[in-house]
């Protein structure tokens, strides 16, 4: 048992500080992602969550540039960002899309830009992979409580406009018709989710940040047939995948002979694609032997499609 | 089939007072009046285009009136001081949907407020029951986008009924559905309509479907409607008027079938009447 332990988990993991203040920060942004995420999916927001991943980097990269850490960049230009694409969704659902990938495309050039001034004036090596690809294991421990208290807040929101949220999901014309607060319950939800992406590319970096808000919950949606059951599992799987390449991360400074450890965000977003796949296979086996059983099968299934 | 003198007693539920609306500059609804009592059944019908979901969205209060104005149960309408049930003609419920029939109906009955609710048993057994009223039993625990059209239409019944509303109001419910599945939920909704004394306005492009359970008809055409019984308003004379040409009423088996007068046109008209039947339109 003991060297089982000792094969599975590197000298030094469970007594190294970087590693308790990743495993607490990784657990927090897992479960704020995923409960965030599972509304976005749900919602069709997936693109806007991406969006804001590298709004977000152009805000975290404008901090480093001005000397300040990551987070405060993240959070404030996430939240901007948010609420500029309320607006434009608002007013014109068709031109949503369009104009999103539009501010997309502009804040990825000015991160381009904050960074490169940031590495060459500032001599921060570090910093392009530190805002693009995480920053886990170098986040010092004093970033905990802000991290804690962004994610309780994201979550309170949610929490307040689950249902109407579900219910404009559904109908947003229902949801009026019933007096629900369509419009505050999606600019709510809005400012939770630049929030929930602003952690995720503390933590696993702003370009991988949609991995862990879509990719969790996608899967979980694969395999459950309620929302708190879509819930739960999406935060079980956020939290698993966050904390299991943690420890392949950790352990795989220990593989080669180089002594170089491999990025955290790799091992995550892979175990996360993995997940996927697999909660992919029970309805997609079902289909298979439907098909085998009976040959009106397929013709059923593409009347339901249809 | 009709029972008249019913609804001449009825309470008025809704009342539709000279409405118009622009849209676009364009003017879709043109004073357009009429009022609806509770335990009736009125199909507001028209061709394509002609306002009907326009009309359904100033009822609803989600579209403002250029002028006239809408009471229910003799108060203006805004959507936080009487419920009104609603089954709109576009519903998300795809397959991805992790919402069960019963979730679904749940959502009717507190959709609408802050927070998160606990399971409680008078709710499960409030949506039980409902789930029972529109004979939905069976498919209580199904995903919701795996049901077909007929039992999706259902289940937002449902949802539009759990919260007790005096008025309810569907936008074209039979026009991704088969006839018989059509037939079978004009018959549930005849039902409510008459036990609850729930005022029943539904959209349909074609009438003949609603013609023995239908109380009233509201007829929409070039944004002007004409509105009372069937056969004081379904008239050569009445749609002449309102269609602002020759228009010629003819039954045939039982089925009514509206042509315009010209000889041209006819052909057109007839054509349309056949094919717009409710098993038509893109599924």
């Amino acid at each position: 048992m003991h060297q089982l332990q000792a094969a599975v988990f590197e000298p030094g993991f469970f007594t190294s500080p970087q590693v308790h203040v990743a495993v607490t920060i990784g657990a927090v942004v897992a479960v704020v992602s995923a409960v965030t995420g599972v509304f976005t999916v749900l919602r069709g927001q997936s693109f806007a969550g991406h969006a804001l991943g590298d709004v977000s980097a152009a805000g975290g990269s404008a901090a480093l540039l001005l000397g300040l850490t990551p987070l405060p960049g993240f959070v404030g230009a996430g939240i901007a960002g948010a609420g500029v694409m309320d607006m434009i969704g608002v007013q014109r659902l068709r031109g949503r899309d369009l104009a999103t990938g539009i501010v997309l495309g502009a804040a990825i050039g000015c991160s381009a830009l904050f960074l490169y001034l940031g590495t060459t004036t500032r001599s921060t090596t570090g910093a392009t992979q530190q805002i693009l690809f995480g920053s886990i294991f170098t986040t010092t421990p004093g970033t905990i409580t802000a991290v804690a208290v962004l994610g309780g807040v994201a979550l309170a929101s949610i929490a307040a406009i689950a249902r109407p949220l579900l219910l404009a999901t559904l109908s947003p014309d229902i949801a009026a018709a019933r007096g629900a607060p369509v419009r505050l319950a999606g600019l709510l939800f809005m400012l939770a989710l630049a929030v929930s992406v602003a952690l995720s590319s503390l933590a696993i970096g702003a370009i991988l940040s949609t991995a862990l808000l879509i990719g969790p919950p996608a899967a979980a949606l694969r395999v459950t047939k309620t929302v708190p059951g879509a819930l739960v599992t999406a935060c079980l799987t956020g939290v698993a995948a966050t904390w299991l390449g943690i420890l392949l991360a950790y352990d795989s400074f220990y593989w080669g002979a180089g002594h170089q450890p491999l990025p955290v965000s790799f091992f995550i977003v892979a175990i996360i694609f993995v997940t996927y796949q697999a909660a992919g296979l029970p309805a997609a086996l079902a289909a298979r032997r439907r098909a085998a059983t009976s040959p009106a099968g397929a013709a059923d299934r593409d009347q339901v499609a249809a | 089939m009709t029972d008249h003198t019913r609804t001449a007693a009825a309470p008025e539920i809704l009342r539709v007072d000279r409405v118009s609306v622009s849209l676009a500059g364009r003017q879709v609804l043109d004073e357009v009046s009429f009022t609806i009592g509770g335990g009736e059944f009125t199909g507001l019908i028209g061709p394509n285009g002609a306002g009907k979901t326009t009309l359904l969205r100033v009822i609803l209060g989600l579209q403002r009136p250029t002028s006239g104005q809408v009471e229910v149960l003799g108060r203006p309408r805004s959507p936080r001081n009487q419920p009104v049930g609603y089954v709109p003609q576009k519903v998300l419920l795809d397959p991805d949907m992790p919402m069960r029939a019963r979730d679904v109906v749940a959502l009717g009955l507190d959709g609408n407020r802050y927070g998160i609710r606990l399971p409680s048993r008078d709710r499960s057994e409030a949506v039980r029951a409902m789930l029972h009223a529109v004979d939905a039993d069976r498919f209580a625990d199904a995903r919701v986008g795996n049901l077909s059209g007929g039992e999706q239409q259902r289940v937002l019944i449902a949802q539009a009924l759990i919260s007790r509303p005096r008025l309810l109001l569907l936008d074209e419910p039979l026009a991704n559905l088969d006839l018989r599945s059509g037939q079978e939920i004009i018959a549930l909704l005849a039902r409510v309509a008459r036990e609850q004394q729930i005022a029943v306005l539904l959209s349909a492009h074609e009438m003949n479907p609603l013609l023995p359970v239908m109380d009233r008809v509201v007829y929409l055409a070039g944004g002007r409607a004409a509105s009372g019984p069937t056969e004081q308003v379904v008239t050569p004379e009445v749609l002449t008027r309102l269609y602002g040409h020759p228009v010629d009423v003819l039954h045939v088996h039982g089925r009514v079938l509206v042509v315009a007068g010209a000889a041209d046109e006819a052909a057109a008209a007839a054509h349309e009447a056949a094919t717009a039947g409710p098993a038509a339109g893109a599924g």
